[in-house]
Formats: structure tokens, C-alpha cells, sequence
């Protein structure tokens, strides 16, 4: 099968596309985890949260791209008030009281969201526009697919000109290298990692919205994606944006050919891979800092 | 841990505005204990089944017993199932359970209702063993066996043309014996298996990989099983990858369930199903349930509730013979073994060799209708009766 180039090419897109909507899900957690030090655990819940807002409003408008613009603004509200009201309080708390609390907040959007929209599996379609089929390598490839691929492409390099060519972004970087001077000499360094928190919240949403129409929207959906996105974050090193586009990138090659050439080995290939990592460069493939 | 406790007996059926003879009713009610999920990833299932039965014992009751209904939920995990059936056991003392949904809690329970000699009626969980190797003269099936629903489609698939298939089914017990059914009567039938995949159960998100993987093979037909959230996954991106087209999507009927049909929308069109119910049954005794649940409840009634509907009416039949009265246990299965008939499925009985039940199984299309996607019955096999696979009763 691996000789067939058609079926390579096809498997190197379900890689892409499937590592496009992780890095859109991972790098808000990885961000949060490597510049504020904290582990949030119910980052998957804001993905479910943006799947479910997304739902709403294309049931309500009958559009896809008013739920593409609006829901990721609603789970940054959401994170923000969370952050306001939660978060900024256990950011002092020992790492075992954030997962404590962050690990509850499953439980609570878990609820909500049964109490909200019910037990059933919901889905909505692709926009029209995006539903038909592209043919390359001599192939057809659905075009939702490669809009996903192109969308995460796209925030990963908007993502970097922020935080290389902005003041915002030069804030964010001092603040990971040393948080303390960078606020004694003037940085509002905690109003950065703040706008940066609600930021990261917004692409969960965006990723739920996004991955919607590929994948059904169901109570449990947030749980089950957090695995791979905390394995992106460990294989990729939190806090850095080039991490979290490789770990993306290798988790989402690993899962898409693995589940074919070895279903039986495929989680374990992937977990191998993240001990390995933990064991060679316990820092992750693409630290954040060099020293800690 | 949530315990609903929902208690329905006769006021409730007057509540219903039903007329009742109290002359008839017995000294004590009939209490029966139900363990369903109404938690975890099958609450709408639990939800469902409960609702179906409900509207069976408010059909067929009219006074011919009193009954308690005493609702636990089982959150789909086997120890919690069986402390719950113990509690409904000892504590409230129960005549006989109803439940549960998933085999792995029902595996839990059956030693459980076996040794206490208490009937376990099974509205869901289809588990090949609780009716075969591991079969007990306590545990009767109103819901179907995971082989009673696909063996049928591979003798199917051959007459009409379909002689290559690709099996991809979920991995775990379920998947495994309705693809196992499924290849034996097919290959016997002549036709080939050219490809099968098992993804992992609920863990799979893109369905991807292995289309890529059947557009290389190019086979006549895909033959699935998937349920709940992952059957809206499967069918949306087999659609999505222009499959639908090029190889003939079937499956187990769960695919496109009445419950989350309309979230897959004209992804859903053009699909063969089997199973041991759709609601386009035409029929009478389909009509009446259909419209009296729709009335009720306000959607269309899924198979799940048909379960809990014929579960109810089950019940209350034998229940007529024994005269209301549920203290000799054996005299009650007994009585379950000689009702027999007509619902919304076609004509059910219990099969006293098994346990399982009966039943036609149908063969449907899905097709555009006026209201999204609508199921029509293609072809019945009737009387699906499973072989003894090892039980002795």
C-alpha cells in the first residue's frame, strides 16, 4: 500500500488536516502551560464549548461562517471570565490544585453542556462552498479538508509575526525568559499573558467550530481529544510555538498512518513516542527556554 | 452518584387518563427494578428505553396489574450496574429487573440475576454469549443478538450484486461478532471479504485513513458498524471523500439511526441498512406506536424505544397469564415463554431454547423525504432465530 502514491498523498493530507486541528487545540494549552506555568486541564472543554456554540449559531443563522467568526469569541469570553473569576486565583496553587480545579471544570462543561444541549450526537455540515471535492495528484480530496489544513497554516504564521514583529509579542517573549525583571522594568507582563490566555481560548474554539463538520459533536469530546493535544504539548516542549506545530505535526502523522499500517500499535507507537521524548529531551522537542 | 428514582404505578396511568378496573389489582405491585444508563455516553439510549416503556405499560397495562417501576442508573460501568441491581435486589425487593444497555454491564449482572433466580429482561445489550455460551433460564432478551442483526445481510449483499465487501466495524466485543456473523453468511454465499479494519471504539476521530485505504481496493460495497457519535463521523466523511459515489455504503442499521440521522444530513441518503427496526415499518401496529409516542414525546420513535415498548408489553402479557402476580419467579419466565405478539418490530416471541427473542429483522434504504432523511423498508427476513451457540437450556 505504501508504494501506491495516491494512497500516500491522500494519508499525508488525513496527516495535515488532522495536524492542523491539534495545533489549533494544542498551542493555547502549550502556551498556558510553558509562559504561565499552569496546567489546564479543561482546555478540551473550551474546544467542546466552541463546537456546541458553533452549533446554535448555524442552527440559529443558517450559517456556517457567522459560527466561524462568533463562537471562538464567545469561548474567549467564556476562558476570560473563567481566568477573571478561577484561574488568576490558583495561578500561586501547587500544579496538583490546578488540576485539581481545572480537572472539575470538565466535569461542570461536561454537565452543561448535557443540561444545555442534551445527550444526542449533533452534527452541521461544511459550508457549500467548501463541501465538494478537489482533485490533485490525480486524486479528489474533500475540500473542507484542505481548508482545515490551510486554516492551521495560516494562524501558525500569523501566530509567529505576533510574537516575533509585535510589542505584544515582545512582551510575551520577555515574560517567558524572565518573567520577574521583565515586570520590573516596566512590562505589564501579567496583562500580556491575560490577553494571551483568552487568545488561546479563542483557537480552542475556533478548532471545535472547525473540526464540527469532519468530526460529530457529542458531551465526551473534549475528553477524549485532550490526550493527544497534552501528548503534542509534552512531544513538542510547552510554551514554544515551533513545538507545537512539530508536535502537532508528528502526533497527526503518527495517528493517521498508524491506524492503517498498524491499528493494533497505533496509540502505543504514540505513547512510545512521547516516553521517548520525555526520556531523551524531557524539555520537549522545541523548549521554550533553554534553562529553567 | 445521581440515583433517579421514578416511581409509576397506577395514579400515574390515571394521571395518563386511562381508565383502569381497581377490582383486578393485587394486593402488592408488581415491583420492578430498571437499570439503565441515564449517565455517560448511552443516557440518551437509557433515556429512550425508559420513554418506550413508559408508553408500553400505559398502552397495554389497563389495569390487568399493578406495578412499581424503580429507576437506577447504571452510568454504563459494570460494578456500578451490578451494586445497583443488588440494591434494587435486596433493598426494594424487587420481582424482576429490566435492563441494562451495555454488555459489558450486562455480562456483570448475569451471574448476579442467575444465582438470585431473579428475571433479567435485556432491552439492548446484544452481547452473542448472554443468549449462547452464556445463556441463564433468568435472563430473556427483548432486543436482538449482535449476530441476529447482520447475519441476515450477507446472503442479501450476494443477490443483489454486491459480491466484494470491505468490513470496518468498532473494536470491541459488539463489532467483532457482527462482523464474524456477517462473514460467515456472506463467504458462504459466495462472496469475498477484500479488506477489514477495526479503529478503536470511540477513540477514532477521522475516518480518513481507511478511505483512503477502500478507494485503493475499490470494493462493491462497504459493510459498517458504528453507533452514536462515531456513525455521524463515519457517514459524514465517507460522504465527504466522494465514497458514496464509487462503493456502496451498508452497515448495521445503527449507522443511521432515527436518533442522530438528521445530524449527518444528505450524507446520510443512499445508505443500506439491517436491523430490527424502522420506524417507515408499514404497519398497523407500527402506525399506532408511532403516532402515540410522537404524540407523547415529540419525535420520531428510534429502535431503542421499541426495545423498552415491547420490553413493557412483554411483561404485562405474562403478567396476564399468572393473574397479576409475579411471586413464582420460574411460573413468570415461564409465562414470558408463551407470549407471543404483533408490535411495532412484527410478530416477537422469546425463543425457550435461548432466551433471545424472535423477530423479523429489515433490511432499509435511506432516502431524501420531506422532513430529512427517511428509512424505507426494503426487504424483511422474517422469524431471525439465533442457533442454541452453546446454550443449554
Amino acid at each position: 500500500m505504501l508504494s501506491d502514491p495516491t494512497f500516500l498523498a491522500i494519508q499525508v493530507l488525513n496527516g495535515l488536516q488532522l495536524a492542523s486541528l491539534l495545533f489549533l487545540l494544542s498551542v493555547g494549552l502549550s502556551v498556558v502551560f510553558g509562559l504561565m506555568n499552569f496546567i489546564n486541564l479543561a482546555h478540551g472543554t473550551l474546544y467542546m464549548l466552541g463546537a456546541y456554540i458553533g452549533l446554535s449559531l448555524v442552527r440559529w443563522t443558517g450559517s456556517y461562517w457567522i459560527a466561524f467568526a462568533i463562537a471562538p469569541l464567545c469561548v474567549a469570553a467564556i476562558g476570560a471570565v473563567f481566568h477573571v473569576v478561577l484561574l488568576r486565583r490558583m495561578q500561586a496553587a501547587s500544579p496538583m490544585r490546578q488540576v485539581l480545579v481545572t480537572f472539575g471544570l470538565i466535569y461542570v462543561g461536561l454537565d452543561s453542556v448535557r443540561y444545555f444541549w442534551g445527550d444526542y450526537s449533533h452534527g452541521f455540515d461544511a459550508p457549500d462552498s467548501l463541501s465538494g471535492m478537489v482533485h490533485l495528484f490525480g486524486e479528489s480530496y474533500p475540500a473542507y479538508r484542505l481548508f482545515v489544513i490551510a486554516l492551521g497554516l495560516g494562524v501558525l504564521l500569523v501566530l509567529y509575526l505576533a510574537l516575533e514583529k509585535t510589542r505584544l509579542g515582545a512582551v510575551v517573549r520577555a515574560g517567558v525568559d524572565d518573567s520577574e525583571t521583565a515586570s520590573a522594568i516596566g512590562l505589564n507582563v501579567s496583562g500580556a499573558f491575560f490577553l494571551v490566555f483568552c487568545l488561546g481560548c479563542a483557537l480552542a474554539g475556533l478548532a471545535g467550530v472547525v473540526a464540527a463538520p469532519v468530526i460529530s459533536i457529542y458531551p465526551g469530546m473534549g475528553i477524549s481529544i485532550l490526550i493527544s493535544a497534552l501528548i503534542v504539548v509534552v512531544v513538542g516542549g510547552p510554551g514554544s510555538l515551533a513545538g507545537a506545530a512539530f508536535g502537532a505535526l508528528l502526533v497527526g502523522m503518527v495517528e493517521t498512518f498508524g491506524q492503517v499500517l498498524a491499528p493494533s500499535y497505533a496509540s502505543m507507537v504514540l505513547y512510545g513516542l512521547m516516553a521517548l521524548v520525555l526520556v531523551v529531551r524531557p524539555a520537549g522537542l522545541f523548549p521554550a527556554r533553554a534553562r529553567r | 452518584m445521581r440515583a433517579i428514582q421514578a416511581t409509576i404505578g397506577v395514579v400515574g396511568l390515571m394521571a395518563a387518563g386511562l381508565l383502569y378496573s381497581p377490582t383486578a389489582i393485587a394486593e402488592n405491585p408488581v415491583k420492578i427494578g430498571v437499570i439503565l444508563p441515564y449517565s455517560g455516553v448511552y443516557a440518551s439510549l437509557g433515556g429512550e428505553i425508559t420513554q418506550g416503556m413508559e408508553l408500553g405499560f400505559a398502552t397495554y397495562l389497563n389495569g390487568a396489574a399493578e406495578i412499581e417501576l424503580i429507576t437506577e442508573d447504571s452510568e454504563v460501568k459494570p460494578n456500578v450496574g451490578l451494586s445497583k441491581a443488588k440494591k434494587l435486589v435486596f433493598q426494594d425487593e424487587v420481582d424482576l429487573l429490566v435492563g441494562p444497555v451495555a454488555s459489558n454491564v450486562a455480562n456483570a449482572l448475569r451471574d448476579f440475576v442467575h444465582s438470585q433466580e431473579i428475571p433479567l429482561i435485556i432491552p439492548n445489550a446484544g452481547n452473542n454469549l448472554l443468549t449462547g455460551e452464556r445463556c441463564s433460564r433468568w435472563v430473556l432478551r427483548t432486543s436482538f443478538s449482535n449476530g441476529q442483526i447482520t447475519r441476515g445481510m450477507g446472503p442479501w449483499l450476494m443477490e443483489h450484486g454486491y459480491d466484494t465487501v470491505y468490513l470496518i466495524a468498532a473494536d470491541y466485543a459488539a463489532g467483532h461478532q457482527m462482523m464474524d456473523a456477517f462473514r460467515e453468511t456472506y463467504t458462504a454465499a459466495g462472496g469475498s471479504v477484500v479488506g477489514e479494519a477495526f479503529p478503536p471504539l470511540r477513540d477514532t476521530k477521522d475516518f480518513g485513513p481507511f478511505f483512503a485505504q477502500i478507494k485503493a481496493i475499490a470494493p462493491k460495497a462497504v459493510f459498517a458498524f458504528f453507533a452514536g457519535g462515531q456513525a455521524i463521523q463515519f457517514v459524514k466523511q465517507y460522504d465527504q471523500f466522494g465514497l458514496k459515489e464509487s462503493v456502496k455504503l451498508t452497515g448495521a442499521g445503527w449507522l443511521t439511526s432515527p436518533l442522530y440521522v438528521h445530524a449527518q444530513g444528505t450524507a446520510a441518503e443512499g445508505i443500506l441498512g439491517i436491523l430490527n427496526y424502522v420506524p417507515g415499518i408499514d404497519s398497523p401496529e407500527n402506525h399506532a406506536f408511532q403516532a402515540a409516542y410522537q404524540a407523547e414525546y415529540g419525535r420520531v420513535a428510534s429502535e431503542f424505544a421499541v426495545q423498552g415498548y415491547d420490553t413493557a408489553r412483554l411483561i404485562v402479557e405474562a403478567l396476564k397469564i399468572t393473574g397479576g402476580d409475579a411471586s413464582d419467579r420460574g411460573a413468570l419466565v415461564d409465562a414470558m415463554h408463551a407470549v407471543s405478539f404483533v408490535g411495532p418490530r412484527g410478530l416477537l416471541r422469546i425463543d425457550p431454547l435461548t432466551n433471545n427473542i424472535i423477530q423479523d429483522i429489515h433490511v432499509f434504504e435511506t432516502m431524501a423525504g420531506a422532513e430529512g432523511t427517511e428509512l424505507h423498508v426494503v426487504d424483511t427476513l422474517p422469524a431471525m432465530q439465533d442457533a442454541r451457540n452453546g446454550c443449554t437450556l
